[in-house]
């Protein structure tokens, strides 16, 4: 017997559209479980005082700050780095073989999973360079596994800025300099923001690479040579070491929620910045 | 004067681009450097066939076979591919084929933003939701297999959707349309022509979605039971090269911590391998 192409047809759009909508069901899932049981547990103190009882009690003011100053810190690096590479990439240079081994280059740090920028990390910086476990350690691993992502991003935003404004500018007798400094760079701020985004994003819930070379102390780091937690690193431990599901459930709400609004940014960023060139 | 001031100038520019745009690679450099330095000696002195085909872990007796762990690590990784893969490409054929302008709009925001969670939260809601699952209904501990698979799955959704989906939209619009000229329907076009047309972008996505789930590492180690031997049923639990260096870094010393790096080492092979066969032996096909 020959089953009706139509049927099948309509039988196969009932069946994609109840897969997209399930894989959003569990996004949906996610959110609302650390939602519903971590908001109780969120109050003021929570937020501004330090873990008592190796987080039984207290709040979590530490590691948020630890989160901040780790990912400012590597966001700082990583920019001025990821973006010059961007322009060099696209301004300065014709494809040729070098372009291509830098390209390769970032390709695979892009590829490298965070265990083993953790386990690079810790040998490099924290033995061989004797920082110890320290917030200067985590911010450096972090900057170079952000690297990659700020790249490709601030070359795809560089690559959209249209070529007849740098022609203009060329023909103003701009030097190559001034015409990426003053045209190319602000035309693609939005794209390069978006890319800067992404990477805090991807900084604030890292545990693996920041675990081994920013260590967990449960102190403010007060130096850059101090050791110290971020918020992803300080639920790896409350829930695996099953210390506080209650702080568990909370601080996993903060985590979540401040990465997803960094998102949320980036992604209105770039849907700006769409329309706005097509 | 002026004129000889701004020469200097874009060459200094140049210069200070170029290093920076060399520091990707010197980073690489450093990175395979480090590992390779700590990672090999113990090779040599132990050597090769004993440390990848042995079946002991016990490093502080001098046994460092990870076999197990490499045949574990593929397994999660394949586990995670047969749910990932298909309920991956059918969101990338939805998005691009079927669903309308204002979905899209709510839809591929949604779907990259599963990209966003944290692996520990993912571990955390695997532990939660899914360990209990597999224990009560499937019998075992839950920490298994099968429950490390399906968060591997749903994290590598992003990656495939993503990419797939690229592949999927670059088809073409006139293939499409010789299709349906030829009175086929919306599936038959999909199949048959969008499908194949695209074929080495699924693949590129679903190779790259390994490469993520053999790296993967804190959910792993929370949902995976972390049992030194090789499973023999999908409810075993299991430990996986990454999750056997983040378990033991922290308080390894001698030998013991070389083991690691040398896990590491192999760890980075099956990865650059993955990441080349994505990068060059696929993409390079697209473009053509």
């Amino acid at each position: 017997m020959r089953v009706n192409p139509r049927f099948i047809d309509k039988i196969v759009k009932l069946g994609l559209n109840a897969q997209a909508f399930f894989t959003v069901g569990i996004l949906i899932v996610i959110v609302a479980t650390i939602c519903f049981k971590g908001f109780p547990y969120i109050n003021f103190e929570f937020v501004f005082s330090s873990p008592e009882d190796m987080g039984r009690r207290g709040g979590i003011f530490p590691s948020i700050i630890g989160t901040i100053l780790l990912v400012m810190l590597s966001i700082l690096l990583a920019t001025p780095l990821g973006v010059g590479t961007a322009i060099y990439l696209t301004e300065y240079t014709k494809e040729s073989r070098f372009t291509k081994i830098i390209r390769f280059g970032v390709e695979s740090l892009a590829g490298i999973p965070s265990i083993l920028y953790g386990l690079f990390g810790f040998i490099f910086f924290v033995i061989k360079l004797k920082m110890g476990w320290s917030l200067l350690a985590g911010v450096l691993t972090t900057t170079i596994m952000i690297l990659p992502t700020i790249i490709r991003t601030s070359e795809e935003a560089i690559k959209s800025v249209p070529r007849n404004l740098r022609l203009v500018s060329y023909s103003l007798s701009a030097t190559k300099w001034e015409t990426v400094t003053k045209v190319v760079i602000p035309s693609a701020a939005p794209g390069i923001l978006t890319g800067v985004m992404l990477s805090i994003g991807r900084a604030v819930g890292e545990t693996a690479a920041v675990i081994f070379t920013m260590g967990s102390s449960l102190r403010f780091p007060a130096s850059l040579m101090d050791s110290g937690r971020t918020m992803a690193v300080h639920f790896y431990i409350l829930a695996r070491e099953g210390i506080s599901m209650e702080k568990a459930y909370a601080t996993s709400l903060i985590l979540v929620l401040s990465i997803l609004l960094v998102n949320i940014i980036a992604y209105y960023i770039m849907n700006r910045v769409i329309s706005k060139y097509s | 004067m002026i004129k000889k001031y701004r020469f200097n100038k874009e060459h200094l520019v140049r210069a200070i681009l170029t290093v920076f745009a060399l520091s990707s690679l010197l980073f690489l450099f450093l990175i395979f450097i480090f590992i390779l330095f700590e990672g090999l000696p113990l090779f040599l002195k132990i050597g090769l066939n004993k440390i990848i085909l042995g079946f002991k872990w016990a490093p502080t007796k001098d046994s460092f076979g990870i076999f197990p762990m490499v045949v574990s690590s593929f397994l999660v990784t394949f586990g995670a591919l047969v749910i990932g893969a298909p309920l991956g490409l059918s969101c990338a054929i939805y998005l691009s084929e079927y669903s309308g302008k204002k979905t899209k709009m709510f839809l591929k925001p949604a779907l990259e933003l599963l990209a966003g969670i944290p692996s520990v939260v993912y571990g955390f809601l695997g532990v939660i939701y899914i360990v209990p699952l597999v224990r009560n209904y499937l019998g075992g501990s839950g920490f298994s297999l099968l429950s490390t698979s399906i968060v591997l799955g749903v994290m590598i959704l992003p990656t495939i959707i993503s990419i797939s989906f690229d592949a999927i939209v670059s088809v073409p619009k006139t293939y499409r349309e010789g299709s349906f000229a030829m009175g086929a329907t919306k599936w038959q076009t999909i199949y048959k022509v969008i499908i194949p047309s695209a074929k080495s972008g699924i693949l590129a996505s679903f190779i790259l979605g390994m490469g993520r789930a053999i790296g993967e590492t804190m959910a792993v180690i929370m949902i995976a039971g972390n049992a030194l031997k090789i499973p023999t049923s999908i409810l075993d639990p299991l430990r996986t090269l990454t999750g056997n260096i983040a378990l033991e870094l922290a308080y390894a010393t001698g030998d013991h911590r070389l083991s690691l790096f040398s896990t590491g080492v192999v760890l980075l092979v099956i990865i650059m391998i993955l990441n080349y066969i994505a990068n060059f032996g696929i993409k390079r096909k697209v473009l053509k």
